[in-house]
């Protein structure tokens, strides 16, 4: 059966050339970039080098770039990192409501330390409102962090006119670039921000790769106390074939990132306009400030969940923010945030294709699609109409 | 995740449909909660003889759903009251934790279509 993977918000396959490059660091050159002899000489090189190109990618000095594990590590270490270097200066941070889990309990963790937090609203294409950012700052703000764009309704955010009025107001500005930096150009001097969460799964390279861009002269305090390894702000043996491979993939992406996007763009497109001709189908996130390969919706009638698993059977692997879904069991805070009701949250899935896919992946798409959901709305008991949708009645029994 | 048995009643769930001349109607659960059902049952001489379901919800959801319509097919009514979530799940090769309440409607949707039954024979 054939296999069409459209879940690149969840991780992306590692390219072929990456993988070359990071072999002979898991084989050969398996040496300690701190160690004084030739193998630890190689291993540091290798993690310059791929320091260089990773910086590259973003417009960044290469000694602005400090190598993580993982998108949801920079996010913790930039709130944390700036919010306990600057509490003498202010106890307050902003941030959105569609924000990663990475961000949001970070947050909710330094209101515990006695930060305050504002969770700024979004509209119901998901955008922040600049103005409404100028509006919460305070005399005691020391850092605003704001998604670059959504995993999940794939909205691209005025990132750089917020970080203009962060500038303006001497206040630090963090973006989580996880699902832009790949995807669309990314500039964080145009952008104006002082902090940027980025990872490699998303452009081709391996889990376990991923960065905090700082900008030069920012102060933080490090997650991770222990040896000098990445200038002392990110203690640990460096996991080097993650590094390398994080590098290469920045190359390549820096590359072929326009053929990318011109040949998602309108596979993308294809999706949205096939999906919104079916009834009782929307479109949830921005219909233009949208990231390149993000489709997303949410269908009336019949629960993400099952949706996503008749499509795996079929051979289509998608996402959804449904309760079911969820490990959890609740909705997405982001749909909830753009207003869609609890009961139409249910009804969310989400594609996000990459450069493998094909027009004849999109036409096994737009045949599948279809006959899915009407057959999980001949199971529904909603098919006609929905009922019993008051918000009020639900007690989620675990 | 599921087992073949809850892939095989999420694929090709039975009795699915609605009844116009049944003599009770269950309904448990919530769209807003993510699973709610809807069962329908003939009685004749205090036996089950046709069954109908109609759920929205998860995969998990309507695997219950479909099951409980095979396992309450062909009871007494009482036998029928008997049938518990357990049950149901043990007859799919059990359900994933997390599932195990929040899309396991069945019994308590079927028990609700007797006692609707009930209700109406004024018993």
């Amino acid at each position: 059966m054939k296999k069409i993977y459209m879940d690149h918000m969840a991780v992306n396959p590692l390219h072929p050339e990456v993988l070359d490059a990071m072999l002979p660091y898991l084989k050969e050159n398996y040496g300690n970039p701190m160690s004084l002899y030739e193998y630890g000489i190689k291993a540091r090189e290798a993690v310059e080098n791929a320091r260089a190109l990773t910086a590259d990618l973003i417009n960044a000095q290469a000694k602005e770039i400090i190598f993580t594990a993982s998108g949801a590590e920079s996010n913790n270490f930039a709130l944390k990192g700036i919010a306990f270097a600057l509490q003498n200066k202010g106890k307050h941070i902003i941030v959105s409501k569609v924000e990663h889990h990475s961000i949001l309990n970070s947050a909710r963790f330094l209101e515990k330390q006695g930060f305050a937090v504002t969770y700024l609203p979004v509209d119901n294409d998901g955008l922040v409102n600049p103005e409404a950012v100028k509006k919460a700052i305070t005399d005691e703000t020391i850092l605003i962090s704001i998604i670059h764009a959504s995993p999940e309704i794939g909205t691209i955010q005025p990132i750089a006119e917020i970080g203009r009025i962060a500038k303006e107001h001497k206040i630090m500005f963090h973006t989580d670039g996880v699902a832009s930096v790949g995807n669309i150009p990314v500039d964080v001097q145009s952008l104006n921000v002082d902090l940027m969460t980025f990872t490699a799964h998303q452009f081709y390279g391996p889990k376990g790769a991923a960065a905090l861009y700082v900008k030069q002269g920012t102060r933080i305090v490090p997650l991770i106390y222990g040896g000098i390894q990445e200038g002392g702000r990110r203690a640990g043996t460096e996991n080097v074939p993650a590094i390398v491979g994080m590098g290469k993939a920045a190359e390549i992406t820096r590359k072929d990132l326009q053929k990318r996007i011109d040949h998602i763009t309108p596979l993308r497109d294809e999706i949205i306009s096939s999906a919104l001709k079916l009834d009782k189908v929307i479109l949830t996130g921005h219909a233009e400030k949208r990231l390149p390969g993000h489709a997303s919706f949410v269908v009336e009638y019949i629960e993400g969940e099952a949706m996503l698993m008749m499509l795996a059977i079929k051979g289509i692997f998608s996402a959804s923010g449904s309760a079911c879904s969820s490990k959890a069991l609740k909705s997405s805070p982001v749909l909830i945030s753009i207003g869609i009701p609890v009961h139409l949250a249910q009804g969310s899935v989400v594609f996000s294709i990459g450069e493998g896919t094909t027009q004849e992946d999109i036409n096994f798409f737009k045949e599948t699609f279809p006959a899915v959901i009407s057959r999980l709305r001949e199971i529904s008991p909603y098919s006609e109409g929905w009922e019993n949708t008051e918000d009020s009645t639900c007690t989620v029994k675990k | 995740m599921y087992s073949e048995k809850v892939m095989d009643h999420f694929t090709n769930p039975r009795n699915v449909g609605v009844m116009d001349d049944a003599d009770g109607i269950g309904e448990e659960g919530n769209p807003v909660c993510g699973d709610a059902m809807k069962i329908f049952i003939k009685v004749k001489d205090d036996v089950i003889t046709d069954i109908k379901f109609q759920t929205f919800g998860c995969a998990s959801a309507i695997a219950v759903s479909s099951m409980v319509t095979e396992v309450a097919k062909g009871m007494t009514i009482d036998e029928a009251m008997k049938v518990t979530k357990q049950s149901l799940a043990d007859a799919l090769d059990g359900l994933p934790p997390q599932k195990m309440h929040c899309s396991n409607l069945g019994a308590d949707a079927l028990h609700k279509a007797i006692k609707d039954y009930r209700n109406k024979q004024g018993k």
